[in-house]
């Protein structure tokens, strides 16, 4: 799909689609890779916490605690 | 509908796709906009692609702060400077030709002060999966509002996105 710009005149009412300008691919591609770095530390922050998680839970678990209680104590 | 809440124009995205729908030469003619968008993505795997809104062709001088729920959590952020939140769309996992809606208020778009933004959107899908999103936004900047951009952070508007601006008058 070529990347198009859709602009709508409000003075007009004119509706044009063009390609987008060089800045603005540079911009969009400034974007989709900020987003993808944004995406990735998230992912990560949430497979070390539920990692952490599941630690706790098997250190509970070691302790002697039941499913029941390590829930009753953890909200999980 | 009064006649104080008029619709300035509204576009629906063809076949084509969009990266993004831009409104230009705003009339200075109303105290407040409000800009409807009802949007899908391509973007591949996900459920919801955010929206990032312009004022001018800037990209400089805003400020978010918002609220959001995914179905399985919520949390609370800020983020800027180069861009305020709205006009998210459902994204391409989420169930097909369901849409997102988001409700953008703008009022004193023609003043001389820094602008304020107000952003209420969900996001559809037939799943546990989708969003409900607020965010109170700032541009720090004195000109007027004449044109303004909408842009997923990635991937293009589907077929049948739609964004209506409309204009609020207080009389």
């Amino acid at each position: 799909m070529t990347a198009t710009a859709i602009e709508v005149n409000c003075a007009t009412g004119e509706v044009t689609e063009r390609s987008l300008t060089a800045a603005e691919i540079a911009e969009r591609e400034a974007m989709a890779a900020e987003y993808a770095a944004q995406k990735a530390q998230e992912e990560a922050e949430a497979a070390a916490k539920a990692a952490a998680k599941q630690a706790a839970q098997d250190k509970l678990k070691g302790l002697g605690l039941t499913d029941l209680e390590i829930a009753a104590i953890t909200g999980a | 509908m009064p006649n104080t809440y008029q619709v300035i124009s509204s576009v629906t995205v063809g076949s084509g796709g969009a990266a993004n729908i831009q409104f230009t030469s705003i009339p200075q003619t109303y105290t407040d906009l409000i800009l409807q968008v009802s949007a899908r993505t391509d973007e591949a795997g996900a459920n919801w692609s955010e929206g990032r809104i312009t004022f001018n062709g800037s990209s400089s001088g805003y400020t978010n702060r918002y609220v959001l729920g995914t179905g399985s959590a919520t949390s609370s952020g800020s983020v800027g400077t180069a861009y305020v939140y709205g006009g998210r769309g459902t994204a391409a996992a989420a169930t097909s030709s369901t849409f997102s809606n988001s409700y953008i208020y703008i009022p004193n778009y023609a003043s001389s002060n820094n602008k304020s933004i107000s952003t209420d959107e969900v996001t559809e899908n037939n799943a546990t999966a989708a969003l409900a999103f607020f965010n109170a936004g700032l541009w720090s900047n004195s000109a007027a509002i004449t044109s303004i951009t909408i842009t997923p952070n990635t991937g293009n508007f589907v077929q049948y996105s739609t964004a209506v601006l409309y204009g609020i008058k207080n009389s």
